[in-house]
């Protein structure tokens, strides 16, 4: 069955959270709250996550994995190079110095740990992301979007619960 | 007094610092004109010191670093209140940086990119820079990855590229902003393509919020780092003057003092030029003059340590550099450090200067003064007067080049600075939009529980 994209606007937040709260606690056939519900606002509110529910979020392992990477990079890049030296009189000296090397795996450290967090941020946030059809720039000023996925035949049903909450414009376009 | 004013609306935020991107006022040409000058200076003396050598500079043997390198540290140091007012204090969830902190990680990414200038200058031989990078040169030797040297040139690269990344990354939503609300030429290209689509989904935040939280609890340790190894340059050798346990913190302290100072000239340029009076407000410029003066009085206390430990160790070639930067030729330098340093922040400790706008402008640009002479104090009195007398070398004195160039690096900071404001928005809306609401529901809150209470008491 086809879907509906629809994108309502709301002034303030309290508006918009009474209507993804009726959302979430209303059976709407083709509409899955958890799934096809997107809040869009200018600041971060909080108080999203509590209403929607908390959603894992996955940049810690890229940067964890990053830290770690950059790190070993570094140290096993360094001791291969010392290791050059080998034929070469040491007086004494060790090879591999584990104390001076212990300041380039650090800073390898931090690098490896915030480019791929960096990485990690776009990938968990969908970023470069196509700009939606249903967008609206006050969203980015000052007021609250709501956009939801439904069947055809429920989309009357979600535009009542909007309407019902002081939605100050609906957006919709057919979906894929 | 507060911050912000809380009825301000949001709509008008945006109004107000995107109108910063086009119509600022005409002061800002005037900067920018002088820091063109500057720079061609620079640009100047760099390329007769480049065509004829060093030797145009006046830099011989024992004074091999001279400014460059007194200019480097500066610069290195100035990065750091970037980090502490847009990191640490963003753990410390203290909400009134939230004006002020774009510009001060700008600050930070253009004072290393300076910095960064310095260590090609000094070679000389700009072409050879690549000895400091870690790769083998053409008989397969590595660079020394023992020398605190290699360490600096890879802390100020990973410092640089991870403030670069934590500039654009905070940037984004507001990029999105810029990009909904310009509506053509090249800037409509340029924040299409930076803000990489962000519309401020929930998945979005959520996820900004954790790798903004991530990338500064990695920049803490890493401005830490990079000025102690940038001291360890100094306190690893074993020259009379710089061989001081204290070097690392000392450098920190200092680093986070001359960038504080920096944070407060450009705190009360930026809100004359781009209009900003109602965000970069006076009980911010409050805050942050405290700060700098407690981080002031921490210097002064690690550099009179400093003096106490060179004094009471008897070590006599210490000693004797010692008594040399208070008493030789150095003497009026070393004496202007030590009042611009710690005399002039006492004016801070006065409420009334620390909102008077002419005040802290001069005893900002005064505080930085003396942040640079403190360089200049550590790099050159130990060359004059080292270990050995026959080395000993008071009349050397750095040439115009070496006076060009250091000049030119405050006009190359100034524009690419100035130019950065002009293009991008120096202020976060998203985070001033933030401050103001949670602020105001702060205040719904109180006024609720005060009418409770209230209420209670007529019972």
């Amino acid at each position: 069955m086809s879907k509906r994209h629809l994108l309502a606007i709301f002034s303030n937040f309290d508006e918009a959270e009474a209507a993804v709260k009726e959302l979430r606690g209303s059976s709407i056939k083709g509409f899955d709250a958890s799934q096809d519900l997107v809040v869009k606002s200018p600041i971060e509110h909080p108080e999203v996550e509590e209403f929607l529910g908390a959603k894992p979020v996955y940049v810690q392992w890229f940067t964890l994995v990053g830290a770690l990477a950059g790190g070993l990079l570094a140290f096993f890049l360094i001791s291969g190079a010392q290791a050059n030296f080998f034929d070469q009189i040491k007086g004494g000296k060790p090879v591999v110095p584990f104390p001076p090397n212990f300041v380039l795996t650090y800073e390898m450290f931090i690098l490896g740990g915030v480019y791929i967090s960096v990485l990690g941020f776009f990938i968990c946030a969908g970023l470069p992301a196509r700009r939606s059809p249903l967008y609206s720039s006050k969203v980015s000023e000052d007021q609250i979007g709501i956009l939801v996925k439904t069947d055809e035949e429920s989309a009357g049903v979600l535009k009542g619960i909007f309407t019902k909450h002081d939605a100050l414009e609906i957006q919709e376009e057919a979906g894929k | 007094m507060k911050d912000i004013r809380e009825d301000i609306a949001w709509a008008k935020i945006n109004k107000d610092v995107l109108k910063s991107l086009e119509s600022p006022r005409k002061l800002y040409w005037a900067i920018l004109t002088v820091a063109i000058a500057m720079v061609a200076v620079a640009v100047g003396c760099e390329v007769y010191q480049y065509n004829v050598g060093m030797g145009v500079a006046n830099m011989d043997n024992p004074h091999v670093w001279g400014l460059y390198i007194a200019t480097f540290i500066f610069w290195i140091g100035m990065s750091h209140s970037g980090t502490l007012l847009s990191a640490i204090l963003h753990l410390m969830h203290a909400d009134w940086r939230k004006p002020i902190y774009r510009f001060a990680e700008a600050m930070t990414t253009f004072s290393l990119m300076t910095a960064g200038l310095f260590v090609a200058v000094h070679l000389g031989r700009v072409w050879q820079i690549y000895y400091a990078l870690p790769y083998p040169n053409e008989r397969g030797v590595w660079p020394n990855f023992q020398s605190p040297l290699l360490w600096d040139a890879m802390a100020i690269f990973t410092y640089l590229s991870s403030s670069i990344l934590f500039l654009y990354v905070g940037m984004i939503p507001d990029l999105a902003i810029c990009r909904d609300n310009i509506h053509s030429g090249w800037r409509k290209k340029l924040y299409t393509l930076l803000s990489l689509g962000w519309e401020g989904t929930d998945r979005q935040w959520r996820n900004f919020r954790i790798t903004y939280l991530t990338i500064a609890c990695f920049l803490i340790p890493l401005a830490v780092s990079v000025h102690s190894i940038v001291s360890s340059d100094f306190a690893s050798s074993q020259q009379p003057g710089w061989h001081i346990t204290s070097f690392g913190p000392y450098f920190v302290a200092g680093a986070l003092y001359s960038g504080c100072a920096a944070i407060i000239t450009l705190f009360i340029i930026l809100r004359y030029v781009f209009k900003f009076e109602e965000y970069m407000t006076l009980p911010i410029l409050k805050k942050v003059v405290r700060l700098t003066f407690a981080i002031a009085m921490v210097w002064t206390y690690l550099n009179l340590i400093e003096y106490a430990t060179v004094w009471y160790s008897h070590d006599e070639a210490s000693k004797h550099v010692l008594i040399m930067k208070a008493t030789g030729v150095y003497a009026p330098f070393w004496w202007m450090m030590n009042f611009c340093g710690s005399i002039v922040p006492l004016v801070m400790a006065f409420k009334r200067f620390q909102t008077n706008i002419p005040v802290m402008m001069v005893v900002s640009l005064l505080l930085n003064l003396g942040m640079w002479l403190e360089r200049w104090m550590i790099v050159a009195p130990t060359f004059a007067d080292g270990y050995y007398p026959w080395t000993w070398d008071h009349d050397q004195w750095p040439s115009f080049v070496q006076w060009g160039i250091v000049f030119g690096s405050f006009g190359w900071f100034t524009l690419l600075f100035m130019v950065f404001c002009k293009i991008f928005p120096s202020v976060s809306m998203y985070e001033v939009k933030e401050m103001v609401y949670h602020r105001s529901l702060a205040n719904k809150k109180l006024e609720v529980t005060g009418m409770q209470e209230s209420g209670k008491g007529a019972h």
